[in-house]
């Protein structure tokens, strides 16, 4: 959502891969090249992008540099910002710079770092190369339903505790695993309260070997179904369900509003059990997709914008959500950004001194405050005309 | 929040109050290495805010104060099987985790495992202003606000005395071998190219006094099978700590080391006394290349004249973003002046 005044700088016509270079492992790309078409021109060389957000047929690299965007393999192969080794910048003043290099460090301050998920506040992103990894010899799913979440969290800790860094785990809940079943027929336990994916990666002894393990973990934390998938064809079904969950939960609600607190894994039922109470307080219904491994929750709020009131009470559902999240140790937003809609948000996490900080950063690389105006970072007293931005855009 | 915390913010301002620039140090193990020597009289010792705050092995996440030894986290974390995974060094126990952040030193495993960089969640510091301030958490995903903890890895604590450190931590591997064969610099090369480009457990790739190392480590079965298929002498693992700890003989003369930064792929050096490490993205030297390859960056690591510029050279924006960011964080200049860049 732009400020209305504002100028639109569009990037995604920038869509060219330069460059492969498959012994370097790297690709070097414009910004409006979206995430799938790097691993698919690297597949030819047996190479793929780690990150792989589940909007990535559509995502842009330069829109994942922005928001330092994750994916469901992000606990083993990282997030954007561990992906990169090179961006091409134009400052606000228009001169280009190069963040990074062809090494692994750089001279000075790690500009790079600084810049991924600083959502367009700080330059103009108009060149990035990202590493390139071998694509795994095998990888297979493990599904397994229970009766409760804590069944499942449990399941998940105990994964961790064994060693074991599977290469994604999801968890979804019992709203969700019905939507999704009933919008991609993959197969999964209608009846379970919580239903665990686990994908492990590797050599093929390797898969084998962490298969058998997890397998034993989830039946001795009472699984009450579990499938492994035995061809790539199975697992990507596996994988249907849950990649399509937010247009299942769509099916079943006007709207949705999607939620993206992180917490601390060992959390997770007592955040779903509080969900649930607020579920009950506000009168809407609310299914959860969780990034398990990661500790990213997923919340969606169903509810009808046609009804104002119901606009607003999925508003404050959302809002106690975040709060919940950085209450229990957690954050307000793990990959999707502050934007404008979690500005309000911002104050429960961080101090006035702390938001000075960011103030004074993005003064640093854009003191007129053209980039982006209005996101990412709340108002401060300071600076009327920034102050005056987030009210015009204001849902109230 | 602690009395010794506060104490430490009250240096600051009483430093920012009289003008006076602080030398900031925990072991002291990096005064003479990275940067350039900071010869500012008036130290600020954080050796002694130390201790693991928090730490919870089945979320992957430990959190220290910044004056805690590298060595007392490695211990804590391997009676649960656990590790940093960016294996930095240790310096005879005396390094810190707080140096290690602000130094952003890692092991042999940086291209598969990352460096501190990779693994820092959170930290707590005080800025110039001496302000005690958060940022990111503890867990593993947080795009709230500008990423000020990464900022702080190879900053040399010229943004803010880093107080306390949140990381992401990882299993110890099932296994691990290593494999050692005799070849040239530029056979090694190639060789690391070819072994880094194929989807097996590599977790160390080095060249040094005319031997190739490769480690694997991970699942068992996974170590065992690709060590056949690639073959080699099978050696023990005291390379990798040598190369961890900088204890290997290469690094003991005392004269001038050469840190250059580049593509896997970059040319070798003619040199004959020299190390690869990290698969090829990092050659150690002892004088400086003729060249510089395209997009890479030298650093004079240690020794030689460390009171001009030891740091590769800027382009003239990135001077000016820089300059405008350390005085975001340190407006009066007082922490580390003149330690990463003569002019900072």
């Amino acid at each position: 959502m732009p400020h209305p005044e504002s100028v639109l700088l569009g990037l995604s016509k920038l869509n060219n891969i330069l460059e492969v270079d498959p012994k370097a492992r790297t690709a070097r790309l414009q910004p409006g090249v979206t995430n799938l078409a790097i691993s698919e021109a690297a597949a030819a060389h047996g190479l793929y992008y780690g990150p792989d957000p589940s909007s990535q047929i559509a995502c842009s690299i330069g829109g994942n540099v922005a928001e330092n965007s994750g994916g469901v393999h992000c606990l083993k192969y990282g997030l954007t910002v561990h992906n990169l080794l090179c961006v091409e910048m134009l400052t606000v003043e228009g001169e280009r710079t190069t963040l990074g290099g062809g090494g692994l460090d750089s001279p000075g301050y790690d500009l790079m770092a600084l810049v991924t998920g600083s959502e367009g506040l700080l330059g103009i992103v108009t060149e990035v190369t990202v590493k390139l990894l071998p694509c795994p010899e095998v990888a297979r799913v493990v599904m397994a339903g229970f009766d409760s979440v804590r069944a499942a969290g449990d399941a998940v800790g105990a994964v961790i505790a064994a060693g074991i860094i599977p290469a994604g785990l999801e968890m979804m809940d019992a709203l969700a695993i019905q939507a999704a079943e009933d919008f991609a027929q993959a197969g999964y336990p209608k009846e379970a309260q919580a239903l665990l994916l686990c994908e492990l990666d590797g050599t093929a002894e390797e898969v084998d070997q962490h298969v058998e393990a997890v397998t034993n973990i989830f039946n001795q934390h009472g699984a009450s179904s579990l499938r492994v998938s035995s061809d790539d064809a199975e697992r990507a079904l596996l994988w249907k369900g849950r990649k399509s969950a937010f247009p299942a939960i769509g099916r079943l609600s006007a709207d949705y509003y999607c939620m993206d607190g992180t917490i601390p894994r060992s959390q997770v039922s007592h955040v779903l059990e509080e969900i649930s109470k607020l579920s009950a307080k506000y009168q809407l219904r609310c299914a959860n997709v969780f990034h398990a491994g990661d500790g990213n929750l997923h919340p969606l709020i169903m509810f009808d914008s046609g009804d104002p009131q119901q606009l607003a009470r999925a508003e404050r559902f959302g809002a106690d959500i975040l709060e919940l999240s950085v209450a229990v140790g957690g954050c307000i937003t793990g990959e999707h950004g502050v934007g404008l809609e979690k500005l309000n948000q911002m104050p429960s996490q961080f101090s006035e001194a702390e938001l000075h900080q960011f103030e004074d950063i993005k003064h640093a690389f854009d003191p007129a405050l053209t980039l982006n105006p209005g996101k990412g970072i709340p108002i401060l007293k300071r600076c009327q005309e920034y102050r005056a931005l987030p009210r015009r855009h204001s849902h109230d | 929040m602690t009395d010794a915390l506060q104490q430490l913010a009250a240096r600051v301002c009483a430093a920012k109050a009289d003008a006076t620039p602080l030398y900031v140090h925990g072991g002291n193990t990096k005064k003479h290495l990275l940067g350039r020597t900071c010869s500012v009289e008036r130290t600020l010792d954080i050796s002694k805010y130390r201790g693991i705050s928090h730490y919870q092995p089945q979320e992957l996440v430990i959190s220290a104060r910044a004056g805690t030894p590298i060595s007392e986290l490695e211990s804590a974390l391997a009676e649960q099987g656990q590790m940093l995974p960016f294996e930095p060094p240790r310096y005879a126990g005396q390094a810190t985790i707080g140096g290690t952040l602000a130094g952003n030193l890692s092991g042999p495993g940086r291209p598969w495992l990352g460096s501190i960089r990779d693994s820092v969640l959170g930290v707590q510091l005080i800025n110039g202003s001496g302000q005690i301030l958060e940022f990111g958490g503890k867990v593993m995903k947080n795009v709230a606000g500008y990423d000020v903890s990464r900022l702080q890895a190879g900053a040399l604590g010229t943004l803010g005395v880093i107080c306390e450190v949140h990381l992401k931590v990882l299993p110890l591997p099932e296994a691990s071998v290593t494999l050692a064969r005799d070849t040239s610099p530029d056979e090694a090369l190639a060789l690391m190219t070819n072994y880094a480009g194929q989807p097996k457990p590599l977790t160390g790739a080095c060249w040094v006094n005319g031997k190739l190392y490769l480690r694997l480590a991970g699942a068992a079965s996974a170590v065992e099978h690709t060590a056949q298929i690639w073959g080699g002498d099978r050696v023990d693992g005291a390379i990798w700590t040598q190369l961890q700890d900088m204890t290997h003989s290469f690094f003991t003369p005392s004269a001038e080391l050469w840190r250059l930064a580049t593509t896997p792929t970059a040319p070798c050096s003619d040199q004959a006394d020299q190390c690869i490490d990290w698969g090829g993205s990092q050659r150690w030297l002892r004088t400086p290349p003729a060249s510089i390859p395209q997009g890479a960056h030298l650093n004079l690591f240690s020794g030689g004249d460390r009171q001009t510029e030891v740091r590769g050279k800027l382009d003239q924006v990135q001077q000016t973003l820089q300059l405008r960011l350390k005085k975001a964080f340190d407006p009066a200049g007082i922490l580390n002046p003149g330690r990463l860049y003569s002019w900072m």
